[in-house]
């Protein structure tokens, strides 16, 4: 049970957040009114996102270091995980840009370069799945998936603040400690970071046990012979 | 270092004036999409609008160079390539193929700029400042596709891979050099480029130190 404890967090905080995100009092400004909910699942998902994509970098090195394959099994499942996250944080994305900006795409630099940054990573999985090889899979995704990272940082964090965007702290608008996050969306907001983070650790944890359990079972087939 | 990387480009250049089928296809492929795109847009000079005539420019340069470089790891069979494993060390390689390229591409955007200028008009005020948007756009470019090439041709089915890795990776990089020859074209003030520029050099140097870091790990495999 003690090494179970951050996935009974992850499901409190959740239901926390999807409780308190739907329920609590938030300020209403004009246009955006009770939309601003959707901070609690749009941003924080993209939070999520960033901080497992970290991860798999932080693995991918690791495995290009030593050449072990369990830090590449750790790599390619954060970032399937990421990719889930990064996918469900623009749908949320473009339904708030629906009620708020009145489209589902307006063009804004940092919707179109969140946009590329996914290209990039269902990128990553068809270079992956076009290798045969297990290790030049592992060390070839690895390197793909450090250089990315290395432009999806300007992209997602550097460009879209040199033009006019509609986001929030780009282009002259006000980021977010100066206009909208006052202390009760923060109450959830941070919370609602940690869940959706936990939430993704937990999902790529799974999926790594299944993996590791797979390559157990082939090599035992392999060494019945 | 430094000699081993002279002693490369001119390996790169030999073999590339031997071939010269290669270097003559990848010129005629710029000056065939030019007047593709001039015959489809339906343009006569002067006809077409600034932001137009600079995003064609620009997308054409992008194709261009990326079915010049796409060859660089392709281009030498197997043999040859345990051969330069041997003796010289990937560092040199990634940089001289990366100068290489350089110039490479940076050759096929002024002929595009000179066939764009014949057909199109030519409507850039600081001439200065578009060729050295262009040097910089080339060296972002370069440094990108050499490290996607090499990524690719690791892999079987070359030619779409290289697109959808190389594509969004490049984004940023042909993001700013639109920009920045957009303000040329509309002869802006220098200052207001210059940021741009630098944020360019920034990118740039950003993509060419991941390659520089990461080559020696795929050039192993």
């Amino acid at each position: 049970m003690r090494a179970h404890w951050w996935k009974v967090l992850a499901i409190i905080l959740l239901a926390y957040t999807i409780i308190a995100g739907l329920l609590f009092e938030v300020p209403r400004l004009p246009i955006l009114n009770e939309t601003i909910r959707a901070l609690y699942f749009h941003v924080t998902m993209w939070f999520g996102m960033i901080i497992m994509l970290i991860v798999a970098v932080v693995y991918s090195v690791k495995y290009l270091r030593s050449g072990e394959l369990k830090h590449d099994d750790v790599a390619i499942e954060f970032t399937n995980a990421a990719i889930l996250f990064g996918v469900l944080g623009i749908v949320t994305g473009m339904l708030w840009a629906k009620f708020t900006w009145g489209d589902y795409w307006s063009g804004d630099p940092k919707q179109n370069a969140s946009a590329i940054g996914l290209l990039m990573y269902f990128a990553y999985l068809i270079l992956r799945n076009s290798l045969t090889d297990i290790h030049q899979k592992a060390r070839i995704g690895a390197v793909y998936n450090i250089f990315a990272f290395s432009a999806f940082i300007p992209l997602i964090f550097i460009l879209p603040r040199l033009t006019d965007s509609l986001h929030p702290g780009n282009g002259g608008n006000p980021g977010f400690n100066a206009y909208d996050m006052d202390s009760k969306l923060r109450m959830v907001f941070y919370p609602a970071v940690v869940a959706w983070t936990l939430l993704g650790f937990w999902l790529a944890n799974l999926r790594l046990r299944a993996r590791r359990l797979e390559r157990k079972l082939e090599d035992k087939l392999i060494n019945q012979q | 270092m430094w000699n081993e990387i002279i002693v490369l480009i001119k390996k790169e250049i030999t073999l590339e004036w031997r071939q010269k089928y290669a270097l003559n296809g990848i010129l005629l492929y710029v000056v065939s999409a030019v007047f593709i795109t001039y015959l489809s847009v339906g343009a006569k000079q002067g006809n077409i609008s600034i932001p137009t005539w600079n995003a064609l420019y620009w997308v054409i340069i992008l194709f261009s160079s990326v079915n010049a470089v796409a060859k660089s790891f392709v281009q030498e069979h197997q043999g040859r390539q345990l051969y330069y494993y041997m003796i010289a060390s990937p560092e040199a390689i990634i940089l001289s193929k990366i100068i290489y390229n350089s110039l490479l591409t940076l050759i096929l955007s002024l002929l595009g700029y000179i066939v764009f200028s014949v057909i199109l008009g030519n409507p850039v005020q600081d001439q200065p400042m578009f060729i050295l948007n262009l040097l910089m756009g080339s060296m972002g470019f370069s440094a990108c596709l050499t490290m996607v090439s090499g990524i690719a041709s690791k892999a079987s089915n070359n030619a779409t891979l290289m697109a959808i890795l190389s594509f969004p990776i490049i984004i940023p990089i042909l993001l700013m050099a639109i920009k920045i020859s957009k303000n040329a074209i509309d002869g802006l003030d220098r200052e207001i480029s210059v940021d741009k520029l630098i944020t360019l050099l920034a990118i740039n140097a950003i993509i060419g130190a991941t390659a520089y870091i990461l080559f020696p790990y795929l050039w192993r495999s």
